[in-house]
């Protein structure tokens, strides 16, 4: 039975409590604003189709970045224009979720052409709400992609001129003439009639998707009351007289009927099945006896800073390498430089008993500083209790900190005495690794199969790791 | 409590969460939403229902982009205590 009652629909928060105005009940939208309706519309959808729980809506930059605030499912926000890429990822790990692209037409359009049009190619099975208000609504009223020809805007003050700024882009008919893509339409929100329209649209839209019947695009002609400078009832009536004579409504595509559902298998997503899709050798995971690992060494938050060239970043990769050996969950996060030498780089490490929340390490309990700068950069960022292990090789001053732990370490020179410079980081990996107690030598060895490219270098290596942690456990004594 | 069953159909306008954007009243086919007089805290004049001939059509509530500002409740509609006044 039809309800009785209309009102808003559950798939939105009762309260919009990630929304920092004190205002918890109302959107942050301008009055009138297009945006509005098309929330209401998928919401509705979403109800009716009881799919809100298995829905992740990925919002963009425009002004419905915030569309989290509002949508009681998943939600995930996107860098400008890679609302389809994220989509596409987390529909592809996650098979049996509602994926819903939301988009302006600046993001979709502009910055974000590349995107859309390749997850429209690949056919992939999500669903795409387009917001075209023909203009940058959250940035002040610049020219979009979609504006129209002779069109006002702060970036167009005498309006579009195509032999300047081109012609409106058509998004609907352009992604309509892929191959892949099963249901594109054009609807509009200036009247009842196609509000209706585009309710319809927006639930079609959706229910392909439930269907798996692959990619489905609306493309809805919206207003920007603020935008535009117009007040809603207007913006109404300038939708109809401008913008549908450019943007003609209408289904461009639908091929659902003629289509078979496809549905993805789930992927294997295990480290052997990765190691051996990449080639690399498959070894069956080891659990080596654990040497003691004091409990304030465990969950290291590492960072490892130098000079680009000296392996800074592969130290930091072995490290989480050895920590995924050993069923930690790890991070790595590399953070350089443009330069690939000579300038500085560092990387963050977590390994942990429990995953990790952000892979940024901002306060390091455990700070590896490979040169002069990098230790004067970080030392103050250590907390009270950490541990700075330094190339006293390379860094000709010593810690000030008296409330951390030390272990001075001539890494390079040990390096070059052994014959290869470039193993250093091995050195320090292997002294940390015994001072700590956080890795057994094997795990090492271990790491040295997936962190050294050239199998010819795995000898030294190995050597470098016996020499650095026989050091670190004599640091360790002493 | 009482079950009570609307006889007529109804249409209430939240003043707080209206923008008083005026689509609800331009969308309105017998015309029965109208400004308010008073402005709201956000310093709207809100739209309100004029008391009468409501038809329960919904197309305000379709028309409005608030999600809340406007509920329509159509003839039948199964209520208690004073929901719907
Ligand atoms: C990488 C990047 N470039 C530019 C911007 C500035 N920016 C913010 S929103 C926006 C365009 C928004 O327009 P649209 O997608 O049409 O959304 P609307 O606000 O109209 O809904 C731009 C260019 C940004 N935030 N990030
Ligand atoms: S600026 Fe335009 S798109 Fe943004 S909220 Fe206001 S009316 Fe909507
Ligand atoms: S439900 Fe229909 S008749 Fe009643 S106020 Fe809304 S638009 Fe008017
Ligand atoms: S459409 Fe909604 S926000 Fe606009 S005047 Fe009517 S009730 Fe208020």
């Amino acid at each position: 039975m039809a309800s009785k009652i209309l009102q808003k629909p559950e798939a939105f928060y009762k309260r919009y409590e990630r929304n920092p105005s004190s205002d918890k009940k109302s959107p942050h939208y301008c009055p009138g604003c297009g945006h509005g309706n098309v929330h209401k519309f998928i919401a509705e959808a979403l109800d009716d189709y009881n799919v809100a729980d298995q829905t992740i809506l990925i919002s963009p930059v425009g002004c419905s970045v915030f569309a989290y605030y509002y949508f009681d499912t998943g939600n995930i926000q996107a860098a400008h224009g890679r609302a389809p890429a994220v989509a596409t990822g987390i529909k592809r790990a996650h098979p049996h979720s509602i994926v819903i692209s939301y988009q302006g037409d600046g993001d979709l359009a502009a910055i974000g052409t590349a995107e859309i049009l390749h997850a429209a190619n690949r056919g992939e099975n999500i669903t795409v709400f387009f917001v075209n208000n023909a203009i940058y609504g959250m940035t002040g009223g610049q020219m979009a992609p979609t504006t129209l020809v002779d069109q006002y805007s702060t970036t167009t003050p005498r309006g579009r001129n195509p032999h300047n700024e081109g012609y409106p882009i058509k998004v609907a008919e352009l992604i309509s003439q892929l191959e892949a893509p099963v249901y594109v339409e054009r609807v509009s929100l200036h009247d009842t009639k196609n509000r209706n329209k585009a309710r319809r649209a927006v639930r079609k839209a959706l229910k392909n998707q439930i269907d798996n019947l692959g990619f489905s695009l609306v493309e809805i002609l919206s207003p920007c009351t603020s935008g535009w400078k117009m007040d809603a009832v207007p913006s109404m009536k300038w939708i109809e007289e401008n913008m549908v004579p450019q943007f003609p409504l209408g289904v461009f595509k639908d091929i659902t009927d003629e289509v078979e559902p496809y549905e993805r298998p789930e992927m294997d997503l295990s480290a052997q099945d990765i190691k051996k899709a990449l080639g690399l050798e498959v070894v069956e995971s080891e659990s080596f006896e654990k040497p003691d690992f004091p409990n304030k060494y465990k969950n290291p938050e590492i960072k490892v800073a130098g000079f680009g060239g000296q392996g800074v970043l592969l130290l930091g990769a072995a490290m989480a390498q050895a920590g995924m050996l050993e069923d930690y969950h790890v991070s790595w996060l590399p953070s350089y430089g443009p330069e690939m030498r000579g300038g500085t780089a560092n990387c963050h490490v977590n390994i942990r008993d429990i995953e990790v929340g952000s892979p940024m390490v901002t306060n390091p309990t455990v700070l590896i500083a490979l040169n002069r700068p990098s230790l004067e950069k970080f030392e103050n960022d250590v907390p009270e209790g950490g541990l700075i292990i330094y190339d006293t090789s390379l860094i000709d001053i010593e810690v000030k900190r008296t409330d951390v732990e030390v272990m001075p370490l001539p890494a390079t020179k040990m390096a070059d005495e052994l014959g290869n410079t470039r193993t250093a980081n091995m050195i320090t990996l292997a002294a940390y690794a015994a001072y700590t107690g956080i890795f057994s030598k094997e795990t090492l060895y271990e790491t040295l199969n997936t962190a050294i490219k050239h199998k010819k270098f795995i000898d030294i290596n190995k050597k470098a790791i016996d020499l650095g942690y026989e050091f670190g456990l004599k640091s360790k004594l002493s | 409590m009482e079950k009570k069953i609307l006889d007529k159909p109804f249409v209430r306008v939240y003043p707080e969460l209206c923008k008083g954007c005026e689509l609800c009243i331009d969308a309105c086919p017998p015309q029965v939403l109208k400004f308010h007089e008073k402005f709201n805290s956000k310093g709207y004049h809100y739209a309100t229902y004029i008391g009468e001939n409501c038809t329960g059509c919904g197309i305000c509530y379709y028309a409005c982009p608030e999600p809340e500002a406007i509920v329509v409740y159509k003839k039948g509609y199964e209520y208690e205590g004073e929901e719907v006044a």
